[in-house]
């Protein structure tokens, strides 16, 4: 066995496998809010990101303002879910009927124009970064069957499985849910039975908003100080996982985010620590690997030509 | 004065781009009328289908639902005014269960009381749905999904049911399903405009057909007319 590989077994102890799983938590909600939307609309959001850090800013800000942590989660996903929103009605659906290109350099510059109005907002107090207190008390760890595991960590599995599970009982079990799958299979012939285009797509916005209220509120606790580039690292590395995992299905996505998450947590582990430095060329060599072994995905079913992308 | 026609098609014309697809069309469908439209390929038969749904929008003349113009409407919206389409190809979703398809109908309802007894009137009339009803529509026969294309569009309970050439690609027995089940529509007092290549059967079974060719229509037939062969050849060919 190679030192390479002997160092990631080594590496593989109980400590590491449960940050992995739990990394691998947080990135599979974000491949969902991002697989929600392009399941429905073909459009990969870059913003995505951008709308989490408005999330995590609303922390800061509500922590700041001394506002009960409840009352500043609450007005965070009220954020997350009205920038949403109104990125839907403002910006994709003018675009509704523009070529994929086109809507992913818009989300592009979307994402630029979000993290330099967060800028003008920051550096109000002649410093870049705004600290976010309230939700502080979930990076304490607590010991589980002699392993120590921060309860942010329970708190990012527990959500995403509750999430995850509740996701699945609306696609599979309600009226709403029904027409987003067939809308993402074929949302011509959706329309043609008297689907609503704009109610499926707001939803389906709407769940992403919602789910970035979530990942604002973990990331936040793990990444206290609150900078326009926040949460933008790791919209990129999702967005990786997603096409990894296999963008065309919902349920691929998902696991792509959660591999790319689980898989940086576990090389993370198995670094040195003065060689964390080449954590990402580490992730990317592996994902380059992956697509050329599997293009359609890693999640991807053998020989499948239709798709179902919800 | 004769009574408002359910559909109706004044002089309307459809582009895509710089050519003309159809040219000044116009027919109407009386409530409980089954009409056809027949004509070679590229007649422009499924693009007056298209128009009507506000797939394409015409450039010219005016698509009204019982004296309401439809004319810019969404498919959405047109599909919720009560017109249901079949679409060529039959386009079930394939991974969703027969029922799901089904339910999918239920979309387009304007309202929504009544959407389980639908369900059930539409599965006796096709002994398929309600058999295979957990099965993925994937899974069934070209017959059994044309099936559940009609069944599907039923489900929402329109005035004006349009198929594109539903016996498209089916053994003949299932065509023979297929005009059963037409018939049967009819004595629901729905009115239907049916595209179809099988002319003559089409002339025979409608109670009128519109023959088009070249974005024009050309002729209009009766049953009457469904021997007169020469008629038709010499209108396909013109």
């Amino acid at each position: 066995m190679s030192g390479a590989a002997t160092d990631v077994v080594a590496a593989l102890d109980a400590q590491t496998i449960v940050d992995a799983v739990g990394l691998g938590s947080v990135y599979a909600l974000m491949a969902v809010g991002i697989g929600l939307v392009f399941g429905v609309l073909r459009l990969i959001n870059f913003a995505y990101g951008q709308v989490v850090m408005a999330g995590a800013y609303t922390l800061a800000f509500t922590s700041q303002a001394d506002w009960p942590t409840w009352l500043g989660v609450a007005t965070c996903f009220g954020v997350t879910v009205a920038l949403s929103l109104l990125l839907e009605r403002l910006v994709f659906r003018p675009l509704r009927t523009a070529t994929p290109v086109v809507m992913l350099v818009t989300t592009f510059a979307v994402a630029f124009l979000l993290q330099n109005v967060a800028l003008l907002v920051d550096v109000n107090d002649d410093t870049i970064g705004e600290p976010a207190a309230s939700v502080a008390s979930l990076n304490q760890a607590v010991t589980v069957w002699g392993v120590d595991v921060r309860k942010v960590t329970i708190v990012a599995v527990v959500a995403a499985a509750a999430l995850l599970a509740a996701l699945a009982l609306l696609l599979t079990r309600t009226r709403i849910g029904l027409q987003m799958r067939a809308a993402a299979t074929d949302f011509r012939t959706a329309r043609l039975l008297g689907v609503r285009a704009n109610t499926v797509i707001g939803f389906a916005v709407l769940l992403s908003g919602v789910i970035a209220g979530v990942v604002a509120v973990i990331l936040t606790v793990q990444i206290p100080l609150v900078q326009p580039s926040f949460a933008l690292n790791e919209t990129i590395v999702v967005l990786v996982g997603v096409v990894v995992g296999g963008i065309d299905r919902l349920w691929t996505a998902t696991l792509g985010g959660f591999a790319i998450g689980f898989a940086t947590g576990v090389i993370n582990g198995a670094l040195p620590t003065d060689k964390t430095v080449f954590l990402p060329s580490a992730v990317f060599t592996l994902v380059i690997l992956v697509l050329l072994l599997r293009p359609a995905g890693l999640f991807a079913p053998r020989g499948a030509t239709s798709v179902e992308r919800v | 004065m004769a009574p408002e026609p359910m559909l109706e098609l004044r002089d309307v014309g459809v582009r895509y781009g710089p050519v003309s697809v159809v040219r000044r069309l116009s027919l109407e469908v009386a409530k409980g009328e089954i009409v056809g439209l027949i004509g070679p390929n590229g007649a422009g038969k499924s693009t007056t289908l298209h128009a009507i749904m506000g797939l394409v929008p015409p450039h010219e003349g005016d698509i009204r639902l019982g004296g309401r113009s439809m004319r810019g409407a969404s498919p959405e919206n047109v599909a919720r005014a009560g017109i249901a389409l079949v679409p060529e190809g039959r386009r079930i979703f394939s991974q969703l269960t027969v029922e799901e398809n089904l339910r999918l109908g239920l979309a387009g309802r304007r309202d929504r009381a009544g959407s389980e007894e639908a369900v059930e009137s539409v599965a006796e009339l096709f002994p398929v749905v309600r058999e295979f009803r957990r099965r993925p529509a994937g899974a069934l026969s070209g017959g059994q999904q044309q099936q559940l294309a009609i069944a599907r569009a039923l489900v929402a309970g329109p005035d004006v049911l349009l198929l594109d050439e539903p016996s498209l690609g089916l053994a003949p027995r299932m065509v023979d399903v297929v005009f059963e089940v037409l018939g049967e529509i009819r004595r629901r007092g729905i009115s239907v405009l049916l595209v179809e290549q099988r002319a003559q059967r089409t002339v025979a079974f409608a109670d009128r057909t519109y023959l088009m060719a070249n974005g024009e229509q050309r002729l209009t037939l009766t049953p009457a007319d469904a021997s007169d062969t020469e008629r038709m050849v010499a209108a396909y060919l013109s």
